[in-house]
Formats: structure tokens, C-alpha cells, sequence
């Protein structure tokens, strides 16, 4: 099953350059793992403590995953997962 | 590496700035993509309406970067307001900087006197900071 994930800039360094790749996976968290198992170091930018970084938005299509379950969040077959880092400071 | 805008950006920045006082400020300057170029203005709202934290409110940056990409356009600045104290980074910027091609604008409200003396240009990559000359144009 094919996913497609969208990489922002700063994490382009993981996935050789590549601006999205493809993963599976039926929840968000298997996605992750999925993508740290293909590009090493990937899984830690993402997460902290078994949580979604604080300051990483994920969407799944349109839609924040945050109002989906987070890493539980139900990704099927043909979606796409967009990976932003928040624009924010003090 | 240097930061070149024009100064009606620069005035409408800092006319956020002021007007958004006492939260910070925020937005972008895009250009075409690889050019480096500054070329359109787009303020955003900050999401955390704080005077010592802004953030785009995750739905604004989703849109942002769909609009980025079908205009074939990049992020060139991201700028915001710091109220009471200097434009420089602060440890929060540095932690949260995620476009490390960008240029980081920091303006400040502290006080008023001589507000265009505060528009300071930076990169931030990997937690250093590299702060550049801005020049203004016509």
C-alpha cells in the first residue's frame, strides 16, 4: 500500500534530497516507522518521548492529524501525508 | 549573503509591527522559486497572539505552502515582531527555525525611536545564527 509523503527542506537531508517518497502503513505511527526503517534518523525528527514533536505539523490530506487521532490517526491507501515544520518562535 | 527589500515592504512590516503591538507580529515575503528575490508580501496571523511567542496557525501554513508550491514560488523571508526587546533571535527562534533557506527578519517595537535602526536580517541553520546586511531599495 502506497502512500505518499510530502518532505519539507529541512528534512530533505534524510531522504536524499527527495521532496516526497512513499511509505505504508495503516496507522500514522506505522507510516513513521515505515519511513525511519527507509531513511534513517527520519523517526526522531518526528518524534519525541513516543509523542509527535511539538513543534512538526503533520496533515493527512488537508487535515491536521491532531484532530485525527495523532500518531493513531487511520491513513488507507492512496492519501497523502504532508510533513511541516511550524513557523513559530519567541 | 545579504538581504536586498524594497523599503515599501520594509514600512509595511514595521506598520504590523506597531499595529499588532502588544503581540507579536508576523509573516512572510515570497519570491519565485530559486531566486532569492523578495517579492510579495504576506502578512500572517499569529496564531499564539502573545507578545513573547508567534506562531502561523497550522491550517494558515498548510495553505501557505500549497500556494508556494503551485505559484512555483519559495519562502524567501520570514519575519516577525520582537515587543520589548532587540530584533535578534531569540532561543525559541533558534529552536523552532525550519527553513534554512530563508532569510529570518526580526523587527522590534521596544520603544520608538528609531524603529528602521530594528529590521535585522539572519540565517538560521543548524542552531547558528549568521546575522547579514539588509539592503533597502527604492
Amino acid at each position: 500500500m502506497a502512500i505518499d509523503v510530502r518532505i519539507p527542506t529541512i528534512l530533505r537531508p534524510y531522504t536524499k534530497d527527495q521532496k516526497s517518497v512513499e511509505a505504508s502503513g495503516a496507522t500514522l505511527s506505522a507510516v513513521i516507522a515505515d519511513l525511519d526503517a527507509q531513511y534513517a534518523g527520519l523517526g526522531e525528527r518526528l518524534l519525541e518521548n513516543g509523542a509527535l514533536r511539538r513543534f512538526i505539523n503533520v496533515y493527512v490530506n488537508d487535515e491536521d492529524v491532531r484532530f485525527l487521532g495523532g500518531l493513531e490517526a487511520q491513513i488507507k491507501d492512496g492519501d497523502s501525508i504532508t510533513i511541516l515544520p511550524a513557523v513559530a518562535g519567541g | 549573503m545579504s538581504l536586498e527589500i524594497s523599503r515599501a515592504f520594509v514600512d509595511a512590516i514595521l506598520e504590523q509591527s506597531r499595529a499588532e503591538y502588544p503581540d507579536e507580529c508576523c509573516g512572510v515575503i515570497l519570491g519565485p522559486a530559486g531566486s532569492d528575490k523578495a517579492l510579495r508580501h504576506k502578512p500572517m496571523l499569529n496564531a499564539a497572539h502573545s507578545p513573547t511567542f508567534y506562531e502561523f496557525d497550522p491550517k494558515d501554513l498548510l495553505s501557505l505552502y500549497r500556494e508556494v508550491d503551485d505559484n512555483d514560488e519559495e519562502i524567501v523571508v520570514i519575519y516577525h515582531s520582537h515587543t520589548e526587546t532587540e530584533a535578534y533571535p531569540s532561543r525559541t527562534d533558534i529552536a523552532y527555525a525550519g527553513e534554512p533557506g530563508a532569510h529570518y527578519v526580526l523587527v522590534s517595537t521596544r520603544e520608538e525611536i528609531a524603529p528602521a535602526t530594528e529590521f535585522r536580517s539572519y540565517r538560521i541553520i543548524d542552531g547558528v545564527v549568521s546575522e547579514e546586511p539588509v539592503t533597502i531599495t527604492d
